[in-house]
Parts: C-alpha cells; sequence; structure tokens
C-alpha cells in the first residue's frame, strides 16, 4: 500500500473526471473528490501521463476544474464477516438499510458490518496448527447456518496459530485468533476481513467440472436443461419475455444455501419485491425464511452507472466468501447487459477505439474472466463449496446477435433462452425448448450422478422429450405451409404430442403456489406418465380428433399440476388421465 | 440571482452547443449566453462546453457568457396547482409569479428500502388494460402508439377517470392543436385545480426539452413527498425528448450507439422513469407516458430501452377487422399487475385473463391459416367469432367498465364460444363462472 496521493480535477465529462496527479496512483484504486464537504467516492480506471480518468459513484453536478481528489491507496473492497445474510446492499456494500431519510442524498455512505454485533463464537483450529489463507478458524452461527471465521484471504504463505479464543459470545471486531508467520511476526485475526472485489479468490486445492444437479423445481429447468451446482448459465430474451420472474423463482426455489441477488442496473420496484415477499415466504428445503439465506446488492438503473459495473464483483467477491465455507451459493445478476452497457458509457466518454456496437473491445475477455469465477470447488480441507451463477442478458431489439449475447454464450454453458414469441402467447415460462440447451447433459459425471440420483432414465427422459418437440416443430412447419389437410395425419399426431409436453411439462405457472414449484421425483413421476401416453398410438381417423383427444388430456394434466402432489385431487386427475387413454386404446382394440 | 462571471468570447458553436474558455465553473451550471439559458455539460481544462436549451442560431463569437452559479430549478409550493409553465418553470398562463422555494430538478434518487410495494389499483373502465394490464399507483407504462393512434386522447382518458389527487402534465414537442385540447379538456372537465402543466410545442426549441421531465417530476416529488398526495404525471411525447438527447450528445461527438442514440440512453431514461414510486407514508407518483413508434417498429432504440426500463407498454393499434383502436394483448403488458389482479379483483381474473389471451392467439393463427388459402377447422371458426366480439367488447379503448363486468362479459364468451377443456381454467373456476347455452 503506498502513501495517498492527491490530485486536482482538470475536466469533467458526465461521471469522468480527469485528475492531474502527484505521487504513485494505482489503476483501479479508489480515490475521494472532495468536494463542498462531501467526499464522493471514484475509481481510477485509465492512467495517462499524468492524469488519472476517474469514474465518480455519484453525480458529479457543481465539481469545478481545481477541485482536490486524495485517492487512498487500496482498490475497491468488499467487508466480510458474519452478520452479510439478510443484508440489502447497494453496488458498493453501502448498507441500504443504515442510510437515513428517503433520498439517497450524495455521498452517503454505510458500513457494510457492524463491528459490535455479537456473535456465539466456537473454535475449530488448534493452537500450534500450521495454517494458511481461507483455512477455518473457527465458526458462528449466522441465521441458523454456520458461518465459519477463516485466516484472512490477503494472508500469503503459511501461519501458526499462536492464540485462539474460547467458545463464547465476542463482538464481531474483537480479537479471536493471533497468528504467527513464518518471520516471526503476529498478526491479529477478528471475525471481519476485507477483499478487493476485483480479485478472483482462488484459494482451494481444485476445480472440478460440475456433476450435481441444482435442483431449481422448475420443469423447464430441472427436467429439460438443468443447471448444476457450480454451473454457469445465462437468460438472454426481449423485454417482457420473463427473465426477471425466472430469476426470481430461481432464487426462492434453488437448493442452495446462500443466494445472492444482484440486481444490476434494473427496475427498484423488482427489488422492493424481494425486500417485501422474502420475509414471508419459507425456503422450500428448509422451512426457514427465505430472507435469511439471501443476500441483495441493488443497484437499480437509476443509481450511479459507475456502481453497476462495481455491483457484480461486490455480488461475486461476497459469493466467493461463502463458497470458502463449504456452503452452495447461488448467485443471479439482472441485467448483466446493463452492466457492459456502464462499460460502454465509459469507454466511450474515454474515447477508447469502440469494438462492436460500441462496446469495449475487450468486453468478451470481461465477460469470460467474470463467468469464470463461479465453478464448484475442493478447498483444502477437503470440502466441496460452489457457485452457480446465472446472469440476465438484455439484447438490443431482442435480437440474439449482438456483443453481450455472443460474449456470455462463450462464457457459459446453460443457454435459456427466451422467446417473444412464446411469451407473447403467455407460454409462461417462454423458455424456448429447442434452442435453449444444457451442455451438462453431456457430461459423463453428471449422466453418472443423474442416474444414481434422480431417476435410472433421468438422460433417456431428457432426449426424448427434445425429440418429440422437435419433431412437433418441424410437424407445425409442414401444416403452416400445406394446410391441415395437406399433411399425412401422423403430422397432427406429432404436433399435439409436442403440445402435450408442452402444456404439461415445460409451462408452469410461476405465480400458482402449487404450480410454481414442482420437486424433482414430481417431475419424474409426471414425464414418466406423460412420456408413456405419447408412445402410445391411437386410432384417429380425422386431424379434428387428434386435437380434441390431446386437448382434453392437456386440461386434466393442468388440474393435475394445480393440486398438490398426491393430494387426492391429483390421484383424481391422474385416474382420470389414465381412463381417458385407456378408452382411446380400446377404441383401437374394438376397430 | 447572484450573477458571477462573464465571458465574452465563445471558441465553438455547434446547432445545440458551444464552448467558452473560463474558471471555477461547475458542472451542470446553468449560464446565459447572450440571452439565452445553457447548461455546462464538458469541462476540459479551461474549455467549457454549454448545450444551449434555446438553440445557437444567432449567436456570435463575442455574444457575452454569464454563469449563473445555480443549477435548473422550480419553485415548489401549493401555488402550482392549476397553473401552466414553459420547460424553466416560468408562468406561460399570465399568472402570479410561483412564491415558492427553488428546489433542484433531477433530484436524488429514492432509497429502494424506503419504497413500498405498489398496492393501489388504478382503475380506468378500459378493460384492455383494467382486465388485461391492470395499473398499479407507483407504476411507469408508457403508451407505445404509431403518430396516427389517438393516444394523447386515450391518455387523457385514462388521467381523468383515475382518481388522483394530481395531474401533472409534461408536454414535450406538443403541437399547439394538442396543447389546446389537453387545456381545454382540463377546463371543461373542472379539474384545473388539480393539474399542473410544463409545455413544450413544436415551437419551442427542441434542446428545452430536456428540462420537462424532471420539471414535472420534481412538482410531483413536492406533492407525493410533502403532501402525501397521489400524482399521476403525464409524459408525452418521451420520443422526441429522446431525439433532442440525440441532438445534443452528437454535437459533443460522443460514439452515437444504435438509431443515433446516445450510448447512455437507458441510464437518460431509466433515470426519469425511475422517480415512480409508491412512498412509505402514503404518497406516490405514477407515471404513463407516451413513446410514439415509427411504424410499429418495437426494437428501434427508443422504444426498446423504455421497454426494458418501464413497467410494461401499452400498445395502441387499430383493429381493421372490427374497425376500432384497441389495446392489442399481444405486444401490451403490466409488469405490477400481479400485484392485484385476483387480490384486490375476483380471484378467477388472472385465469381469465390468460385463457382469454390464448385464444385470441389461437384466433391469430386461424387468420393466418385463412390468409394462407387453408381451409378453416370447426375450432378455428369459433376462435374467430370469439375474436371479433372479444376486439369489440373488450379489448376496444371505447369500453367503460368495471372489472367484474368485464370478467362475466368474458365468461359470456368462453360459454358462448367454447367447451369446458378447451379453456384450460382450474375447475373451481369452472364450476362457478362457465355456463354453456342451453341446447
Ligand atoms: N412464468 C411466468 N408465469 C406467469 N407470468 C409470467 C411468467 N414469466 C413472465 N410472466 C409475465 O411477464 C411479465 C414480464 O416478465 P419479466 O420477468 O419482468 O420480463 P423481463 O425481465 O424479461 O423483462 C411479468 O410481469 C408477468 O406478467
Ligand atoms: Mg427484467
Amino acid at each position: 500500500m503506498n502513501n495517498s496521493s492527491t490530485g486536482l480535477v482538470k475536466g469533467i465529462i458526465a461521471n469522468l473526471l480527469m485528475v492531474e496527479f502527484d505521487g504513485p496512483v494505482a489503476q483501479n484504486e479508489i480515490c475521494y473528490v472532495e468536494h463542498q464537504g462531501l467526499s464522493l467516492m471514484g475509481e481510477v480506471i485509465k492512467i495517462s501521463d499524468r492524469i488519472a480518468y476517474v469514474q465518480v459513484f455519484d453525480s458529479t453536478r457543481g465539481i469545478q476544474g481545481g477541485t482536490t481528489v486524495r485517492f487512498n491507496g487500496n482498490m475497491l473492497e468488499v467487508e466480510l464477516g458474519p452478520g452479510i445474510l439478510s443484508r440489502k446492499y447497494d453496488g458498493l456494500q453501502n448498507d441500504l438499510d443504515a442510510l437515513e431519510g428517503i433520498f439517497l442524498e450524495r455521498g452517503i455512505r454505510s458500513r457494510a458490518l457492524d463491528p459490535d454485533e455479537r456473535w456465539d463464537f466456537e473454535p475449530l483450529a488448534k493452537v500450534g496448527e500450521r495454517v494458511r489463507a481461507g483455512d477455518w478458524l473457527g465458526q458462528v452461527t449466522e441465521n441458523h447456518q454456520p458461518h465459519k471465521i477463516m485466516v484472512p484471504f490477503r494472508f500469503k504463505g503459511f501461519y501458526t496459530v499462536e492464540k485462539l479464543s474460547a467458545p463464547g459470545n465476542y463482538r464481531a471486531a474483537d480479537e479471536i485468533a493471533v497468528l504467527l508467520d513464518e518471520r516471526g511476526q503476529r498478526h491479529s485475526v477478528t471475525m471481519i476481513q476485507r477483499w478487493p472485489v476485483k480479485l478472483p479468490l482462488n484459494l482451494y486445492r481444485d476445480k472440478p467440472r460440475p456433476h450435481k444437479l441444482l435442483e431449481t423445481g422448475l420443469r423447464t429447468m430441472d427436467t429439460l436443461h438443468p443447471m448444476l451446482e457450480g454451473g454457469v448459465g445465462f437468460v438472454p430474451g426481449p423485454f417482457g419475455s420473463g427473465k426477471t420472474v425466472l430469476q426470481h423463482a430461481i432464487s426462492r426455489q434453488a437448493a442452495a444455501d446462500v443466494v445472492i441477488v444482484a440486481a444490476c442496473g434494473e427496475r427498484a420496484n423488482e427489488v422492493v419485491e424481494i425486500f417485501t415477499e422474502f420475509p414471508e415466504l419459507d425456503d422450500p428445503h428448509t422451512g426457514r425464511k427465505l430472507m435469511e439465506r439471501t443476500v441483495i446488492i441493488a443497484n437499480t438503473s437509476n443509481m450511479p452507472v459507475a456502481a453497476r459495473e462495481a455491483s457484480v464483483y461486490t455480488a461475486m467477491a461476497i459469493g466467493e466468501y461463502y463458497r470458502q465455507m463449504g456452503l452452495r451459493v447461488l448467485l443471479l445478476a439482472d441485467s448483466t447487459s446493463r452492466w457492459a452497457q456502464a462499460l460502454r458509457e465509459m469507454s466511450n466518454r474515454l474515447e477508447d477505439l469502440p469494438g462492436p456496437d460500441a462496446f469495449p473491445m475487450d468486453l468478451s475477455a470481461i465477460i469470460s474472466g467474470f463467468y469464470a469465477r463461479a465453478g464448484i470447488v475442493t478447498l483444502h480441507n477437503g470440502q466441496e463449496g460452489s457457485i452457480t451463477f446465472i446472469g440476465t442478458v438484455s439484447p438490443a431489439g431482442g435480437n440474439l446477435k449482438e456483443p453481450v449475447t455472443e460474449s456470455t454464450k462463450k462464457a457459459t454453458r446453460c443457454f435459456y433462452a427466451l422467446s417473444q414469441k412464446r411469451a407473447d402467447s403467455k407460454r409462461y415460462p417462454a423458455v424456448d425448448p429447442i434452442m435453449s440447451y444444457s451442455k451438462y447433459l453431456e457430461y459423463p459425471e453428471f449422466v453418472e450422478y443423474a442416474a444414481e440420483h434422480i431417476h435410472p432414465r433421468y438422460i433417456e427422459f431428457a432426449r426424448t422429450i427434445k425429440n418429440i418437440l422437435l419433431r412437433g416443430n418441424e410437424a407445425s412447419d409442414q401444416i403452416n405451409i400445406l394446410g391441415d389437410d395437406g399433411v399425412p395425419l401422423d403430422y397432427h399426431i406429432r404436433l399435439w404430442r409436442a403440445e402435450l409436453l408442452d402444456f404439461s411439462i415445460l409451462q408452469q405457472d410461476a405465480f400458482d403456489t402449487v404450480d410454481a414449484m414442482t420437486p424433482i421425483a414430481r417431475q419424474m413421476e409426471m414425464v414418466a406418465l406423460v412420456l408413456e401416453i405419447c408412445q402410445r398410438e391411437f386410432p384417429f381417423e380425422h386431424f379434428e380428433e387428434v386435437s380434441r383427444f390431446y386437448k382434453k388430456l392437456i386440461n386434466t394434466l393442468k388440474q393435475m399440476n394445480y393440486s398438490p402432489f398426491n393430494s387426492e385431487a391429483y390421484q383424481q386427475y391422474r385416474r382420470q388421465t389414465e381412463d381417458m387413454v385407456r378408452e382411446q386404446t380400446q377404441a383401437l382394440q374394438a376397430m | 440571482m447572484e450573477v458571477r462571471k462573464h465571458y465574452s468570447r465563445i471558441k465553438n458553436i455547434t446547432k445545440a452547443t458551444c464552448t467558452v474558455q473560463a474558471d471555477g465553473v461547475g458542472n451542470e451550471e446553468l449560464a446565459l449566453v447572450g440571452d439565452r439559458l445553457a447548461q455546462v455539460v464538458k469541462i476540459v481544462g479551461q474549455d467549457v462546453t454549454l448545450q444551449v436549451f434555446g438553440g445557437t442560431e444567432g449567436i456570435f463569437t463575442n455574444s457575452a457568457t454569464t454563469f449563473l452559479g445555480q443549477f435548473p430549478s422550480l419553485r415548489v409550493g401549493e401555488d402550482l396547482a392549476g397553473r401552466f409553465f414553459n420547460a424553466y418553470g416560468e408562468p406561460i398562463d399570465n399568472g402570479p409569479s410561483l412564491t415558492g422555494p427553488l428546489r433542484e430538478i433531477g433530484g436524488p434518487t429514492v432509497n429502494p428500502v424506503r419504497r413500498l410495494q405498489p398496492f393501489q389499483l388504478i382503475a380506468t373502465g378500459i378493460a384492455g388494460i383494467d382486465l388485461n394490464n391492470t395499473l398499479v399507483a407507483g407504476q411507469k407504462i408508457p403508451f407505445f402508439a404509431d403518430a396516427d393512434q389517438p393516444y394523447n386522447e386515450v391518455m387523457a382518458m385514462v388521467a381523468l377517470r383515475a382518481k388522483t389527487d394530481k395531474i401533472i402534465l409534461g408536454g414535450m414537442g406538443l403541437t399547439n392543436d394538442d396543447y389546446l385540447y389537453f387545456k381545454q379538456l382540463f377546463e371543461g372537465e373542472g379539474v384545473l385545480d388539480k393539474i399542473v402543466c410544463f409545455i413544450n410545442t413544436t415551437s419551442d426549441a427542441p434542446v428545452q426539452r430536456l428540462l420537462i421531465p424532471d420539471m414535472a417530476l420534481t412538482a410531483a416529488e413536492y406533492f407525493a413527498v410533502e403532501h402525501q398526495q397521489s400524482v399521476l404525471v403525464l409524459l408525452t411525447d418521451m420520443t422526441l425528448f429522446a431525439d433532442a438527447l440525440s441532438i445534443v450528445s452528437n454535437r459533443m461527438d460522443q460514439i452515437p450507439s444504435k438509431d443515433s442514440m446516445p450510448g447512455s440512453l437507458y441510464s437518460d431514461l431509466a433515470r426519469i422513469y425511475e422517480k415512480a414510486a409508491q412512498f412509505p407514508d402514503g404518497g406516490s407518483i405514477t407515471i404513463i407516458a407516451v413513446t410514439t413508434l415509427s411504424e410499429g417498429d418495437i426494437t428501434h432504440a427508443i422504444p426498446d430501452n423504455t421497454g426494458y426500463i418501464t413497467e410494461g407498454q401499452l400498445f395502441l393499434r387499430k383493429d381493421s377487422e372490427v374497425g376500432k383502436v384497441i389495446v392489442d394483448p399481444f405486444r401490451s403488458l403490466s409488469r405490477l399487475k400481479q400485484l392485484v389482479i385476483g387480490k384486490k379483483t375476483r380471484e378467477d381474473h388472472p385465469q381469465v385473463m390468460n385463457a382469454a389471451v390464448r385464444l385470441y392467439a389461437d384466433a391469430a393463427n386461424a387468420r393466418t391459416k385463412l390468409d394462407n388459402g387453408f381451409d378453416l377447422t370447426e375450432y378455428d371458426e369459433r376462435t374467430l367469432r370469439f375474436a371479433r366480439a372479444y376486439s369489440t367488447l373488450i379489448l376496444s379503448v371505447d369500453v367503460n367498465l368495471d372489472t367484474e363486468a368485464m370478467l362475466n362479459q368474458t365468461w359470456d364468451l368462453f360459454s358462448e364460444h367454447f367447451s369446458r377443456e378447451e379453456l384450460g381454467i382450474k375447475e373451481q373456476f369452472l364450476d362457478r363462472f362457465y355456463h354453456p347455452p342451453v341446447a
């Protein structure tokens, strides 16, 4: 760390300052602009000769040439420790609840964690033990989950535990351990540490390929396009196609220990929905309140643009902190396009050479570097932790041939393409089953896992469904070209088999308490039932009979989806379905 | 006004901006160039670039530039009510000057944790809105319409039927006829005491428009936050606002992004629309805007960015088959409707709404078949009959019903044209509301 340098403002374009400095200044160093008693935070994004280009995380209204800027010697950092869960932060990790007033006045800040909050500490390491950064020294209980107190991530090399607090109740800022480095120097450790958000945390033994299902209760994902623990995926779609509803459903339902939602340049009312509903809703896996496992990073579209870029890194750094405790972290960012646009706004002001659509040339590298921070890891102590990351992408004009979508496609394994056409006809979730994919279906590790832990025929089911949908799609194209009676009857049957799968498996009402979430066992039962029907031949004579019969089936299967699993109503609709199938089959035998 | 510094050499003049050499000038500060109001948009060393709201026609290189040491502001107070102002917040109705305290426009963001989740349904009587795209106080939503659609009339009707304490109109590039239309309408309906208007007409300079939304929203925040009132803000036409943005940014040598709009268009529009909020003490700001389209193209950067920001959109189009202007059920959306439908309205509302739109989509497919010269099935025929009735009785903007009547009307159509299985609605609702015609 350097002694702080200072500088003077020489130019201002929107939130970009040109600052003439003396003394050393680092790329990405944080600085404060002293304006009328306020100190406005900024970050160095380019240095050229004696001029530092600074993006200010606040309005620059009224700043004049000659204003003093103090550089603080650090990069943008997060504060890490117990008490992060349930908090609502802005993109720079200010605790929004701790800020006074209705409006976010310029220059106000609040601390991320309360140093005086007390925690019941229990040691995990032993005095005399050799440890290194990220090793577990002890744990406290945060919202009913174990929260590890670790050797600070910045510590380089090996240390010996010289002192470790006995079990007891301590302040977060109290010393809980003293570590001796290899040169014999002592280092005091508390429950709180800091870490620069843009540096990936790599304190693990190895990073295997993902292999376990991350259950979401969403049929189109779990059954057809599975996301895995530690996997990466993205959801592109035009506005109104259901990106946010899908992400919110995942955040409520996924089998994760910690869920971090980064609302990045989107609507404030959407985070308000989380603030309002999560404290009331139950985590379907633990029965505790959803808010207890959730952290929200809110940098909504009207908050400072530069902080929008910071917000996704803040979220990722917090995710890595919890992964290092051996937890399953789910990270969601809505929308990564807004982050890319923030980069574009700055690079335009810097007059950098623009790449495609005026985005910065290194956009692709930035995006893949970010997605690469997700993943499942084996820690040095043999425990596993994971970060699953799903981002939304908002392509201009809904056209997927644009830089953010294309770069993200390269960096991810799951692609959940939302289709305008499906959304228009209210076929929710509007995930296009033909275009979308999960490359994890091809991972032998997952194939093995699925057969053992999900259903022996899981992979076969997924392939068969996809095949029926594809054939249905082709049939539908032919019918559109040749007309209902210009094609063989078989085309109608193919079309309606696909429709049957679409309506009973793919479509799911996110606002219905029962239908919204389908546990994987129920999904497999439903899939087996529907596929069995799809394999049967029925004696149709006219194409209108085909649609009539399948529509009736669709109706009963939908009623089944609306009924609680194995309830009387569920069983009754199931029997009704089987009766309909039997009658129709018998009609065949009678012929 | 405390006058600070004079400069008399202008280095550079473009259509919307000029550059002078000056010291000690604050970013976004106001200035007078000659007698025209201008605002600092860029400072590089001693070169200060100003956007001139009145346009730069006739500005001389030796015109005097005077920096005013303040930022665009509005005097707020209860005396705003019933008045008409220009983009600078100056009266244009020959009434008295404002006397309230000056408030800077474009003020800070609401802390998201201080917002309440919107909960108050706004009824308009228009079924294309109340049934399919229900509005909620605190929402922001534009009409998407081609220039030949009656968007201002529909918006005015919505405003008058909505039960709000204040209606604040921000008119940008209004034709004089439209200005007079709003004026006479508000006078005629006897609601002058609850309106405030900020008007920029086609005869005013385009760059002035940039001030209108912030003026309107500063007035709105005053009434909503300090008087806990429900305020409806009407912004028309935001496409012309965005055009003005592009004029300024292109003159500043910024690299344009799609459709020659500035790269910051999303952030610029979001800053305005996100002022819509439900405040904890009862006040609210709802924004209904107009975004005119060019031949229905919603992929153009202006409607596209708008759609990504607003909480849905109301798409107006002419249904040539029934000869009426309808709220298109496919392209329209209210993202906040699920907060109220089936909760503040009858429980069957969400399912009825979705089923009707699905059947309407089936009718659209049938129409494609017909256009391609194929035979229609008996089901196709029924969907087409349903669609015609649905368009006339529900989607048309001249409908005026309460929500319960809209639901009953839709059930009548369902029962007349479809069997129970074809509706895909929960049995409990079918049992209660489905009533097939006695054979
Ligand atoms: N799974 C779903 N079930 C029911 N309605 C949905 C679903 N997904 C989206 N919608 C509808 O579409 C609207 C827009 O969805 P949203 O996720 O906000 O879109 P996006 O984020 O892509 O712009 C929602 O307000 C809701 O009315
Ligand atoms: Mg969204």
